[in-house]
């Protein structure tokens, strides 16, 4: 079964790049959704049936530690897979993401390799033509 | 190895690590060193980080808007001929992601740090002047014609005085005192 994807950070060029690398991973999905923070992310929630969250953690408005606390607290979100694509590298705000029920992390920079792995288990490859 | 050098340790490896993996470019090292703060004149694309915790600053990279737009194209796997939006915001990102990286390595020693989102500045002529004393740290990379310029000042906060950076021959680390 196909999957649709959530990528959100206020960086377009993040969200180009992991466009990019989602579709080379041979995952089976079928859109990519974008959202530029928090706010936004739920917006795209609320109209859409989203199966994986890749998220950044610093941004504007609403950031993706207070967007993971929401979906945990909503019961028709609580189920979809966060993963945080982040610059943090501290105990602190991993730990906390990890806390609040993160899937995982990635930290920027990042090959298409780590987020290929990370999401292994997540997704579903895509069939063979 | 004081702070200055922690630092500058950290930016040329944060660097080539981005601009390896981002970019799948090895850039090379140029001139590196530590400058008094003063009002400098900038042409071309700067871009602002603020770093803050008990120790707080500002990070920055600068660059010609040649090198943005090549950076841009190379990150994105797109055409990029003149300084747009999406130019910009590559900038950003990679100024995120070498501070970032620094920020992390820094919080070693320092304890706990928080990022700013960045800001980016584009333009010729224009003075840009950190309040405060601190001393930049500084590293120029070079990308065969194009250079770029990453550096970084911080300096301990008023109220966290009491926390200083104490250094030994094999480790470093932030001191109560």
């Amino acid at each position: 079964m196909e999957s649709n994807v959530l990528v959100v950070d206020d960086s377009a060029a993040i969200r180009k790049i992991l466009q990019r690398v989602l579709r080379q991973t041979g995952m089976a999905i079928h859109t990519i959704h974008e959202a530029g923070d928090g706010q936004e992310a739920l917006a795209v929630l609320t109209a859409h049936k989203i199966d994986l969250v890749l998220s950044d953690i610093n941004m504007p408005k609403m950031d993706g530690l207070q967007l993971l606390a929401s979906m945990k607290a909503a019961a028709q979100w609580r189920q979809i897979p966060v993963v945080m694509i982040t610059t943090e590298g501290g105990e602190t705000k991993v730990g906390e993401a990890v806390k609040l029920g993160a899937a995982g992390y990635v930290r920027k920079p990042f090959t298409a390799d780590q987020i290929k792995e990370k999401l292994a288990g997540i997704l579903e490859p895509a069939l063979p033509l | 190895m004081n702070l200055n050098e922690i630092i500058l340790k950290s930016i040329t490896e944060s660097t080539l690590q981005v601009f390896s993996t981002m970019l799948g470019v090895d850039i090379a090292c140029g001139e590196a060193g530590v400058k008094a703060g003063m009002p400098e004149s900038n042409e071309g694309v700067v871009s602002f980080i603020g770093v803050a915790g008990a120790w707080a600053g500002t990070g920055s990279v600068s660059c010609s808007p040649a090198m943005a737009c090549r950076v841009c194209a190379e990150m994105l796997m797109c055409e990029a001929s003149a300084v747009n939006e999406e130019v910009l915001d590559t900038v950003a990102e990679l100024t995120n992601m070498i501070i970032g990286s620094v920020k992390t390595e820094l919080e070693k020693h320092l304890g706990p740090l928080g990022l700013s989102i960045p800001t980016v500045v584009y333009g010729r002529n224009f003075k840009t002047k950190s309040a405060g004393n601190a001393e930049w740290v500084m590293v120029r990379f070079q990308w065969d014609d194009e250079s770029m310029l990453v550096k970084l000042c911080l300096e301990p906060k008023e109220q966290a005085a009491h926390v200083m950076f104490h250094t030994s021959s094999t480790d470093s680390c932030a001191l109560e005192v």
